[in-house]
């Protein structure tokens, strides 16, 4: 499908978004008055968006290394060990702002940058997850529209490029409310030996592959890094997926005679440049003249901080550079030679003869840091409990055809799950599981919550952590790695920052404890709309890996329901509060060590086979998670609540989203196999009930609270998120 | 068996093609379309994808590429031809199949598993298929609606050329068409994706019907 945007009017190169302490920075450094082109060169590369000047002391203190990361200059994506010769990559990004106005474009052009983060390490994208984060689609147009738009610039993008978009995570709530999180990761594989392992010398060539530079995305990462002001359409980049496959398949055709490979991304040309110099030590000199643009007339500083899409910077020798002019030849990708490698340590702008920028590489890409003030606020965790409430089958209905929990096949139905013949765990469940050519099976998950992140962000980031772990566990493989994307208000704001600070200690604690490598992250900042900041809202992905193809069934009658782990009266930040209306409460922490004793016996007792389906209980409790399970096997369950619980009021036990539980499914012929398991890794563990029937039926003791009839719940579960998506 | 997958621009199911037809125990050889279709060639998959990024119509592009002379030429000598989704458009807009395909009836992209019912001749992708067979088989695409007129349709039952209808009504096809194929019988077109089905791991439900489709081409 061809898209062609008429950019209602395109926005000259007017201000320069530096801060003038900014301006004195660099103006000392290269002791003379810089020119408009090293201002429009650093505006961009010193935004928020490109520089993390707000969060690099924060993020820096993450846990990187652990025997199988593999590690190099100027990587754009992560990279692990998988064995047998083996490697994954991944990268996670957003493109909030763009999609907050132009969801189609914003959504399309956010797979795209993140695909070309994984092809720059010269390895072959298997997978896109997708975040989307929307305001009440139920009842706000706006956000139902952005939501079908967002959804259908991923699935254009993706199905186009043949990447199978596998997994993600959608969350409604109304601090985004006339805003939008679009959240994208990308995983590559690949063989070790083709890693392209960045480096460059003196004599290398710089090519400029793809599409042609145009006004398009001109100060897109200045637009980025501020509050949304929503005339700045000229911003949003234009998406173009063919063009970005010819890329790909070019890049991999030639990716042996390489030395290096950088995205063309936030920032466009300018930081692709002075980034990669100065991760590889080199001086580099461009020419903008060489450019191939869209259109004539374009100044260097409009070719430097254009963010048109779908191009890549290559470095090559000679040799290599014939090769990838070859390659662009049959693929029909422009090629452009724009400058060559020195040993200066300067990066340099010329237009033909003309000198128009000439700075050093170390001050270039590396802006001043800022340190914000960091204020706790006034506690957000207030032990008022909501109002009792008399009917928990409506809470329950409306929990599961609302458009928190509803099933999200409208949206993974319109993305191309299959190609690549390696999703064999298919989506809709807990994750998915993608063959991988050594034998091995990748799992995947993305996890945030907003509301929980809200009211404790040490407590709830860990929360989003151990839940990307849970859902790992939950077909048998083991995490691996773990990649965040820190989304959050103005870090001018204390008590944002502070936020920012208690989530990245939180990632910290648990990543260490753990083991599970950080081996990529994103941060976005300045998520504001005329409302104000939206929630806290980290985002963690978490790889995993198994050597077993688990056998996974839905429960059928007579299959018998097991809980893993404690059930806590943690209230705050939970469904059943937001659905209530109420806001404060203690949203749920994690005791790391129930956390890997739990998370260890429930993907052992699905690698060994004794349970048939393991899920995790997590947004709306225990009620939600079991639901589920009846939904997803079209069957009935009989819980006892006071086996789950010894004396917490019931709809603590319903709805409480304590951390570190998994339902469990064994039959008879694998109960005792099961409690086996659970004992031997020292997990707690309790039987609640049975499947069977047509109700889904919680009581207390011999007290019905709560009954649902599966048919028609599953039937609403089903259809609710398409009938919200067509109300916009 | 060497069997060719043509590669277009912005082909994305060559390399899962090629993975099935090796799985099985035959020869894959993957042909540029600008380049020429090897001598020993004995059969052609045009797999799916988004050639031309679907500019213009899908397939609507790749179907005037060098390499179609080719193909036409193999098709007159009887040589099997299978067109998987983006090649079955390819086919039709090549005109080596009847009907087109249309943008689906719901207006989106939509990735699902469904069944197909196998009816009709035999064909050298169908050889090891009964009559009557159920295929277990996910579809992907945006513009997989078929349709042809009346009489076209009446021409083909009466030569036998409707081989897959779906138990479903997928996406508004005419009749519930899922494949076709030529008055020869050689040239097969169809829009869900077998090689998607074709194995164990990869096929939720039985993935034997979906890999008779390449096995049957052992037999030609």
């Amino acid at each position: 499908m061809i898209i062609v945007w008429l950019v209602p009017y395109l926005s000259r190169w007017r201000v320069f978004d530096v801060l003038d302490s900014e301006i004195e920075h660099l103006a000392r450094s290269l002791q003379r008055d810089p020119t408009d082109v090293e201002l429009a060169l650093v505006s961009a590369e010193w935004s928020e968006h490109c520089s993390y000047k707000s969060s690099k002391m924060y993020i820096r203190t993450l846990p990187q290394n652990a025997p199988h990361v593999i590690t190099g200059p100027g990587l754009d994506s992560g990279v692990i060990d998988a064995g047998d010769g083996y490697i994954l990559t991944a990268h996670i990004e957003s493109h909030n702002h763009p999609s907050a106005v132009e969801p189609y474009g914003g959504a399309a052009t956010g797979v795209g940058g993140i695909i070309r983060d994984i092809v720059s390490a010269g390895t072959r994208p298997i997978a896109i997850l997708d975040g989307l984060h929307f305001g009440q689609i139920d009842s706000d147009r706006h956000a139902a529209w952005l939501l079908r738009d967002a959804v259908r610039g991923i699935a254009d993008y993706g199905n186009c490029l043949g990447i199978p978009t596998v997994s993600g995570e959608t969350i409604f709530d109304s601090s985004y409310t006339g805003y939008a999180l679009v959240d994208v990761a990308a995983i590559g594989f690949g063989k070790r030996e083709r890693l392209i392992y960045n480096t460059a010398s003196p004599g290398d060539r710089l090519l400029l592959i793809g599409g042609p530079t145009g006004y398009d995305g001109v100060g897109g990462a200045q637009f980025a890094s501020g509050a949304l002001e929503s005339e700045a359409r000229s911003a949003v980049q234009i998406p173009d997926p063919f063009t970005e496959k010819m890329v790909l398949e070019t890049i991999l055709e030639c990716r042996s005679h390489l030395k290096a490979v950088k995205d063309l991304g936030g920032g466009g040309l300018a930081c692709a440049v002075s980034e990669t110099a100065d991760a590889l030590g080199v001086g580099m000199q461009i020419d903008t003249d060489k450019v191939h643009t869209r259109k004539a007339g374009m100044t260097p500083s409009e070719i430097l901080v254009s963010e048109s899409q779908e191009r890549m910077l290559v470095v090559a020798d000679d040799t290599g550079a014939e090769v990838v002019r070859k390659s662009c030849q049959k693929f029909r990708v422009n090629c452009s030679e724009i400058g060559t490698v020195n040993d200066t340590g300067t990066v340099k702008v010329y237009s033909g003869d003309k000198l128009h920028a000439s700075i050093p590489t170390q001050v270039a890409a590396h802006a001043p840091q800022l340190r914000w003030p960091t204020i706790r606020p006034k506690s957000c965790e207030d032990y008022t409990s909501m109002p009792p409430v008399s009917d928990y089958t409506n809470v329950l209905y409306q929990m599961l055809t609302g458009p928190y929990c509803a099933s999200r096949r409208w949206i993974y139905s319109q993305y191309d799950h299959e190609v690549g013949i390696r999703t064999v765990q298919k989506p809709g469940r807990d994750s998915p599981l993608l063959r991988l050519d050594n034998g091995k099976y990748l799992a995947v998950s993305m996890d945030s919550n907003p509301r929980h992140c809200q009211i404790n962000p040490y407590r709830g980031a860990m929360g989003c952590f151990e839940e990307a772990c849970r859902n790992i566990r939950c077909v048998g493989a083991e995490p691996v790695a773990m990649l965040d994307h820190l989304q959050f208000g103005s870090p001018e704001d204390p008590n944002i920052m502070w936020a920012f600070a208690q989530s990245v200690a939180a990632l910290r604690h648990y990543a260490t404890r753990t083991r599970i490598p950080c081996i990529g992250g994103k941060v976005s900042l300045y998520n504001e709309t005329d409302n104000g900041p939206i929630k806290h809202s980290p985002v963690v992905m978490v790889l995993g890996l198994t050597d077993t193809l688990p056998r996974i069934r839905s429960p059928a009658n007579d299959d018998i329901l097991y809980v893993l782990g404690d059930v806590k009266s943690e209230m705050g930040g939970s469904l059943y509060h937001s659905i209530g209306d109420h806001t404060g409460g203690i949203c749920p922490g994690v005791d790391i060590k129930s956390s890997i004793r739990n998370g260890q016996a429930a993907s052992c007792l699905v690698r060994e086979g004794a349970a048939h389906m393991v899920h995790d209980v997590s947004l709306g409790g225990m009620a939600v998670g079991v639901s589920w399970m009846c939904i997803d096997g079209s069957v009935g369950c009989d819980v006892d609540l006071s086996m789950a619980s010894g004396h917490l009021a019931v709809q603590s036990t319903l709805f409480s989203e304590t951390h570190c539980r998994y339902a469990v499914v064994v039959s008879s012929d694998t109960e005792s196999d099961a409690r086996r398991i659970m004992e031997r890794e020292g997990a707690k563990y309790s039987k609640v009930g049975v499947f069977g029937g047509d109700t889904i039926s919680f009581a207390d003791r011999t007290d019905t609270v709560c009954c649902l009839e599966i048919d028609v719940v599953r039937k609403r579960w089903q259809e609710s998120l398409e009938e919200m998506t067509q109300r916009g | 068996m060497r069997v060719g997958i043509l590669v277009f621009p912005g082909s994305n199911c060559d390399r899962d093609v090629h993975h099935v037809i090796q799985d099985i125990g035959m020869e894959p050889v993957y042909v540029w379309h600008e380049d020429s279709i090897p001598q020993n060639t004995d059969a052609i998959i045009l797999p799916g994808g988004f050639s031309y990024g679907d500019r213009l119509r899908a397939g609507a592009i790749a179907s005037h590429s060098p390499v179609i002379k080719s193909v036409r030429k193999m098709a007159k000598e009887g040589k099997p031809i299978l067109g998987i989704c983006n090649g079955f458009q390819i086919l039709t807009e090549a005109r080596l199949l009847p009907g087109v395909l249309l943008p689906n009836d719901t207006g989106r992209f939509m990735c699902r598993w469904t069944r197909i019912i196998y009816s009709g001749r035999q064909t050298p992708f169908t050889a090891k298929m009964p009559m009557g067979s159920g295929v277990h088989i996910p579809v992907a695409n945006g513009e997989g609606r078929y349709y042809a007129d009346e009489n076209t349709i009446q021409d083909m039952e009466e030569h036998d050329q409707i081989l897959f209808r779906y138990v479903e009504d997928v996406n508004g096809s005419t009749d519930r068409i899922a494949g076709v194929c030529n008055k020869q019988g050689n040239v097969v077109g169809i829009m869900p994706h077998p090689e998607r089905a074709a194995e164990v791991e990869t096929n939720p439900y039985d993935h034997r019907m979906a890999r008779s489709i390449f096995e049957s081409l052992e037999g030609v």
